[in-house]
């Protein structure tokens, strides 16, 4: 079940993401509407963040391409938001709430260029959204989990773009965090915006997300959440193991061998 | 010279070559403190040291083609050979298996053997003009003159504009890479640039301090400073002031006792900041933390007095009769030092009286001593009840909490719990 939409905001095709040589992302081919609250569900080692790293040129890939708004990444950067995986930074860096929050207006700073008291304003509502700004001169590792990943929402937001990856916003955050993070993405897709978020509880999944993606090594399903939420799409993402493909992987990876072979040999 | 003396004669800076090696140290003390701190933060603390040992390769290199020993075809020679090394580092760790801090060991002792190896040659060759060259590897902070102090003073200024017009590229890149690539920054040629910068750094200051030493000048200011605060800007500004003061009090060693040498004794006073600061900086050192665990202990055992008192008036209903230690004592087993010092302790803050034959609850003491107990029973009925623990199982977990929970958790417990009367044991939950 994987339905592509017309004028999509977002186009992966035939996108295939080797890590340390070992393939993990075969032949992804989806596109996503816009306006849509997206999940991104598979089980542990599925490739749901290689899928949003690859995406945004994180990471090497060995085939494919990927458009936003029907262009290159690096033509609408200002418009693509990312929010890494909270464990993937030291939160023991000296660093406050808001000076992290306006790290999210760097892009729209530029280099070399000092933040303008306008983006200090744009942080500071960001992290009243967020329901932070008591703690704005808060020492980053003296945030609860929920708190921090808080704050790289606030980050978030602070870009101010139209399309945002989210790499497990909802993992080591306590209930009220969560109820508050879904609120705000709500929010967030009536102003028209697109979220993509990579999420592992099948239970609450149905509930946030109006489109689906689930992902296991390859596509599975990209549809609106009542189509690709089905008993049978959802034992073909998490029952029966992938047993042939993964020992591809291996044997790819052991023999180096390439996942493409050159044109005209 | 006595001491005073040495100290006025040394500050007052009369001296030309006391000025030289002072002003010297200092600006290479806070040039290499100052990259070092983007060092340290990005983990990468070990970088300056392959840089340190590379270097020396360069060194001989510059000397062997150039023939001179012009600081300008040293630092050339020598910024070469630094910067390929960590190129090296990379290399090694991306297209082998081989994880970084095997890769650093690989190539450090490679390049600096090869250092090694043309410093012998160049010595045994009768070339006059080589002597001074080991000077690079123990360093020599008493041998630098004007026109070094000239180029350290250029390249100091050097990096601290660069710095300052990238601080915010280079916080962000130390903080979150991935960040700084999707919101499209140059990250490779940022990290190229501070790996420059770091290489400049390391150059200037293995003149006075040696290939061994110069990893410290650059890591112990910023491992230090970071103990003081929690403000990128402000600890910069601290490391470069420790690797200053390290380098004003060094070479002021060296001038008092004149066979004490420079440099080992800017890392060694440099480290003893660092230090100190482990054992007394706020929150963070060690004797705070110490501090800390006094205070929780002291206040639980003086806590649990207040409590097996209030326990011992339930029996007879008699909360404000006095008590002996031989009756607390049979109510709970503290250690008699222990228990004499926490029922002297809670005298003197008001919540018990002495009596002629033992201690008596005030009101505030009362009203305390019944509240831990209050806490301990809802804490077990919350582990019973809501987290279906064995009632025989809930005790300890209690007798912790009890002291933990503040009055805020307390009101939430209580309506969690229907504000109940019995706790899991069926005794009576004080209200």
């Amino acid at each position: 079940m994987i339905i592509q939409v017309p004028n999509p905001i977002l186009e992966v095709h035939n996108l295939t993401v080797s890590y340390h040589r070992k393939p993990v992302l075969w032949d992804i081919d989806l596109t996503i509407p816009s306006g849509s609250l997206v999940g991104i569900i598979g089980p542990n080692g599925a490739g749901k963040s290689t899928l949003i790293k690859s995406i945004m040129g994180l990471l090497p890939t060995q085939s494919g391409f990927v458009k936003i708004f029907d262009k290159e990444l690096d033509q609408v950067r200002d418009r693509v938001s990312y929010v890494p995986q909270r464990e993937s930074v030291d939160w023991d860096f000296p660093a406050s709430a808001l000076e992290v929050v306006l790290m999210g207006r760097y892009g729209k700073v530029g280099l070399f260029r000092r933040v303008r008291d306008s983006d200090r304003q744009i942080a500071l509502e960001c992290l009243r959204k967020v329901g932070l700004e008591a703690f704005q001169n808060r020492q980053i590792s003296q945030l609860s989990g929920g708190q921090q990943q808080r704050v790289f929402l606030a980050r978030a937001l602070a870009q101010k773009a139209d399309l945002y990856f989210m790499d497990e916003p909802f993992v080591g955050v306590d209930a009220a965090t969560e109820t508050a993070i879904i609120e705000i993405l709500r929010q967030m897709r009536q102003e028209g915006k697109t979220v993509l978020v990579v999420h592992h509880d099948l239970q609450s999944a149905a509930q946030y997300f109006d489109w689906i993606i689930l992902l296991n090594m390859r596509l599975v399903a990209s549809a609106p959440t009542e189509k690709a939420f089905t008993a049978e799409l959802l034992q073909a993402t998490y029952g029966g193991k992938l047993t042939l493909l993964a020992e591809i992987s291996d044997l790819v990876s052991k023999g180096d061998y390439p996942l493409r072979e050159k044109r005209g040999v | 010279m006595n001491l005073v003396e040495s100290f006025a004669s040394f500050f007052s800076f009369a001296d030309v070559n006391v000025r030289y090696v002072t002003l010297g140290s200092v600006l290479l003390g806070m040039s290499s403190a100052l990259v070092g701190v983007f060092a340290f933060l990005r983990k990468k603390s070990l970088v300056g040291d392959v840089v340190a040992h590379s270097v020396l390769l360069g060194v001989c290199l510059a000397f062997i083609i150039s023939g001179t020993k012009h600081p300008l075809a040293l630092t050339l020679g020598a910024s070469i050979t630094g910067w390929l090394s960590m190129y090296c580092v990379d290399l090694v760790k991306n297209y082998t298996p081989i994880k970084e801090d095997t890769a650093i060991g690989l190539v450090l002792s490679v390049f600096f053997g090869i250092g090694i190896l043309l410093l012998t040659s160049i010595q045994h060759s009768g070339n006059a003009a080589q002597a001074g060259l080991d000077n690079f590897i123990f360093g020599k902070a008493a041998a630098l003159v004007g026109s070094d102090v000239y180029f350290f003073a250029l390249i100091a200024v050097g990096l601290m504009l660069s710095v300052a017009f990238f601080f915010k590229e280079f916080t962000l890149i130390s903080f979150d890479t991935n960040f700084a690539k999707a919101i499209g920054f140059p990250v490779r040629r940022l990290e190229l640039l501070l790996t420059t910068l770091t290489v400049l750094a390391v150059v200037t200051g293995i003149q006075a301090v040696g290939v061994v030493l110069m990893a410290a000048m650059l890591i112990t200011p910023a491992a230090t400073a970071r103990f003081w605060t929690d403000n990128l800007k402000i600890m910069l500004f601290l490391a470069m002031g420790i690797g200053a003061l390290a380098s004003v009090s060094g070479a002021f060693v060296s001038f008092a006792q004149p066979n004490m040498p420079t440099g080992p004794w800017i890392v060694l006073i440099a480290s003893f900041f660092a230090l100190s600061s482990f054992l007394f900086a706020p929150r963070k050192g060690i004797l705070a933390k110490m501090f800390i665990q006094i205070r929780n202990k002291r206040q639980f055992a003086d806590e649990n007095v207040l409590k097996s008192l209030y326990q011992l008036g339930e029996n007879g209903k008699d909360f404000l009769c006095e008590r002996t230690m031989r009756e607390i004592l049979g109510r709970r087993d503290f250690d008699t030092k222990a228990l004499k010092s926490s029922l002297q302790r809670l005298c003197r803050q008001g919540y018990l009286k002495k009596t002629s034959e033992g201690w008596q609850f005030t009101t505030e003491g009362f009203e305390k001593g019944k509240r831990i107990t209050k806490l301990h029973r809802l804490w077990e009925l919350y582990l019973t009840e809501i987290l279906r623990l064995a009632p025989d199982h809930v005790h300890d977990d209690a007798e912790t909490m009890e002291h933990i929970i503040t009055p805020e958790l307390e009101k939430r417990l209580e309506e969690r719990l229907k504000f109940p009367t019995v706790d899991p044991h069926n005794t009576e939950i004080p209200k």
